[in-house]
């Protein structure tokens, strides 16, 4: 028997009906998120999607500026989930978006303790907030282009040893604070004073520089070769490409690094609070973390340290697990200055851009 | 009974009625934001407050900040520099199609003109970081032909921005002239020659002229587009230097400063509007 070509695009679509209809009779609920990019991995959302029988609706978003400009032309109810960097998170419990979270149902004792801050995710007692994921803005490198032990000294990016084969990680804060300790000064006693010289370190930084990129560009910039060490970069920038590139690597110099985190938190104004605590209680469950940890937008360390076990010895190498105790003993969060010196901090960044 | 005509609308009225969604539309999406972008301009933010007290601090800022003008200054050394040299690529492109290429044809080489109009803008600006890199193709040919011993790099510079951008336009500059030369009547080069005129007397002193509104459209519209683009630069740039779009991302991005950012963009479009004015007298849109 034969088919026309019609008759098997008329199959096929009804099939593609068929099967569109059955999918939304089988999710019977939907959660929306606004999240970063690694939780769009079907790999980490489908396990909760199917137990739960829900769509989860992801919003990716760059920026917490760009996420609170979302809620904000949103209804009340609009979003449940909130994935947020981490030195946010204060300035968004205050607002008052964010719901409780069941402190006795989250593994916050598994929690690395470097990454607990509960003085950011805690407030008058209650949790607001938790740690999923965190690294290192430090130093990522080519290990064929550059010696190794070089990476370990910061001051090495200041010598004309690397000259042009430097790329710039375009975030003023963490990138000032590195220089700050590249200085020899803690980056929480940044003061207006300090900044005449900074600019000075950043001008000779920028004279041996090839590029300065956000994200994307910088971490691309060291993929293709067009620079050989990204000043910033950490596990975020190399480790994803770990096993297609794996002459990529990054350490934490012996100066101190800057820590980053993200952090996952429900919505006051969600509907489906239950739901959303469900997801938060997946993601920071042990094999939530590890697909979180090695999600193929990019890699950090996963929060909740039983994670480890799930993790290959190959994904546990690319992330230096063994090393992490040193590394979180000599790391320090991000700075968070008060407006007027943010403001001085980024006409200094800007000039920096400029020069 | 004399019949009595069918009452009209006055024609003022009628050409209002046309209008009207024209209008609107204007109002709705061009002068309300606008209006709104103005208002903001005047408002400072202080931390995460904003402060709706009226003043021109955000102006201020812009001529006292000298990393603030000079992203000004190097927009437009771009912007003018991308706008000459496309034009430069252009005309004889354009030229060539409308005057020597056989009528048939043109219309394929006019589809092989624009076919990078097809390919999304920020795909195209990574294909040329991929060419012009380090081990991009053009490095790759250097080496390979023994004119450089070791890789070079064309990316990350003012020059690749240029580059890009020159990519782009040169295609839209080329519809713009081509569409302008396809109107001359052919009977002014026999006029011309008539008269006594070469190939060379002709083009400078009939074609050029003649297509000068398709060349001001053109570039105006290169100048506009080129002079507030922010992928590109960001992209093929490599941020060596702040041209005014990223000064104005970079207020948004890192510090949600949009009274200063409203501000920036304000001037932009001074700028952009002084540009108008400057050329509107060859801005002949029936023209093309």
């Amino acid at each position: 028997m034969k088919y026309s070509i019609n008759q098997a695009l008329a199959g096929a679509t009804a099939l593609a009906a068929v099967s569109l209809l059955a999918t939304q009779a089988v999710a019977t609920d939907e959660l929306n998120a606004l999240v970063w990019c690694d939780h769009t991995d079907p790999a980490l959302i489908q396990p909760f999607e199917e137990k739960f029988n829900v769509k989860v609706n992801l919003k990716e978003y760059e920026g917490t500026g760009a996420a609170l400009a979302i809620v904000e032309q949103s209804r009340p109810g609009d979003w449940d989930v909130f994935v947020i960097d981490g030195v946010d998170v204060p300035g968004v419990v205050e607002s008052g978006l964010l719901a409780e979270l069941p402190a006795d149902e989250l593994p916050l004792d598994d929690v690395f303790e470097a990454v607990q801050m509960r003085d950011m995710t805690f407030k008058d007692g209650k949790m607001y907030a938790i740690m999923e994921k965190f690294g290192y803005n430090v130093i990522s490198y080519n290990k064929d282009k550059v010696d190794p032990a070089d990476m370990r000294d910061l001051s090495t990016l200041w010598s004309d040893k690397y000259k042009g084969r430097i790329a710039v990680y375009d975030y003023y804060i963490p990138l000032m604070d590195l220089v700050a300790l590249k200085m020899g000064i803690k980056p929480s006693e940044i003061t207006a004073d300090v900044l005449p010289a900074m600019r000075e370190e950043l001008f000779k930084l920028k004279d041996n520089s090839v590029m300065v990129g956000d994200v994307v560009a910088s971490s691309t910039a060291l993929a293709v070769g067009e620079a050989d060490i990204l000043i910033g970069g950490g596990e975020w920038a190399v480790s994803v490409l770990s096993a297609e590139q794996p002459e990529l690597d990054w350490v934490l110099p012996d100066q101190g690094g800057m820590l980053w985190s993200q952090s996952i938190a429900v919505f006051e104004s969600s509907e489906k609070k239950d739901l959303a605590i469900e997801f938060v209680k997946y993601i920071m469950s042990p094999e939530g973390q590890a697909r979180l940890a090695t999600s193929s937008c990019f890699w950090g360390m996963p929060a909740n340290s039983k994670a480890k076990e799930l993790l290959t010895e190959e994904q546990r190498a690319a992330l230096r697990w063994d090393e992490q105790p040193g590394f979180q003993a000599n790391s320090h969060r991000y700075f968070i200055p008060d407006a007027e010196l943010d403001t001085q901090m980024l006409d200094v960044w800007a000039e920096f851009l400029q020069h | 009974m004399a019949r009595t005509p069918p009452r009209r609308a006055p024609k003022t009225v009628q050409a209002w009625g046309f209008l009207l969604p024209a209008l609107t539309w204007t109002a709705v999406f061009f002068v309300l934001p606008v209006a709104i972008m103005a208002v903001y301009s005047l408002w400072k933010r202080v931390g995460n407050r904003l402060i709706t007290e009226v003043s021109l601090q955000n102006y201020e800022n812009f001529f006292a900040k000298s990393f603030l003008w000079e992203s000004l200054v190097n927009s437009l050394e771009v912007t003018f520099l991308v706008t000459i040299i496309s034009i430069s690529l252009a005309y004889p492109f354009a030229y060539i199609l409308a005057e020597k290429v056989p009528e048939r044809w043109q219309r394929l080489a006019l589809i092989f003109a624009i076919l990078p109009f097809w390919t999304s803008y920020l795909v195209r600006s990574y294909s040329w970081l991929l060419v012009l890199s380090e081990g991009g193709i053009i490095s790759n040919f250097l080496l390979d032909t023994g004119i450089t011993a070791e890789p070079v790099s064309f990316a990350n510079d003012r020059s690749a921005t240029v580059i890009g951008f020159v990519h782009f336009f040169v295609m839209l500059l080329t519809l713009t002239i081509y569409a302008n030369l396809r109107q001359l009547p052919r009977n002014y080069r026999k006029a011309a020659a008539d008269l006594g005129a070469g190939p060379i007397r002709t083009f400078v002193y009939v074609i050029l002229p003649l297509t000068l509104p398709g060349i001001m459209v053109g570039a105006f519209l290169t100048f506009v587009l080129c002079i507030g683009d922010y992928i590109t630069p960001a992209i093929l740039g490599g941020k060596r230097e702040l041209l005014l779009p990223q000064a104005i991302m970079l207020q948004i991005e890192r510090r949600s400063d949009f009274p200063t950012a409203s501000a920036l963009a304000m001037i932009l479009m001074v700028v952009v509007s002084m540009v108008y004015l400057a050329c509107a007298r060859w801005l002949k849109l029936d023209r093309l």
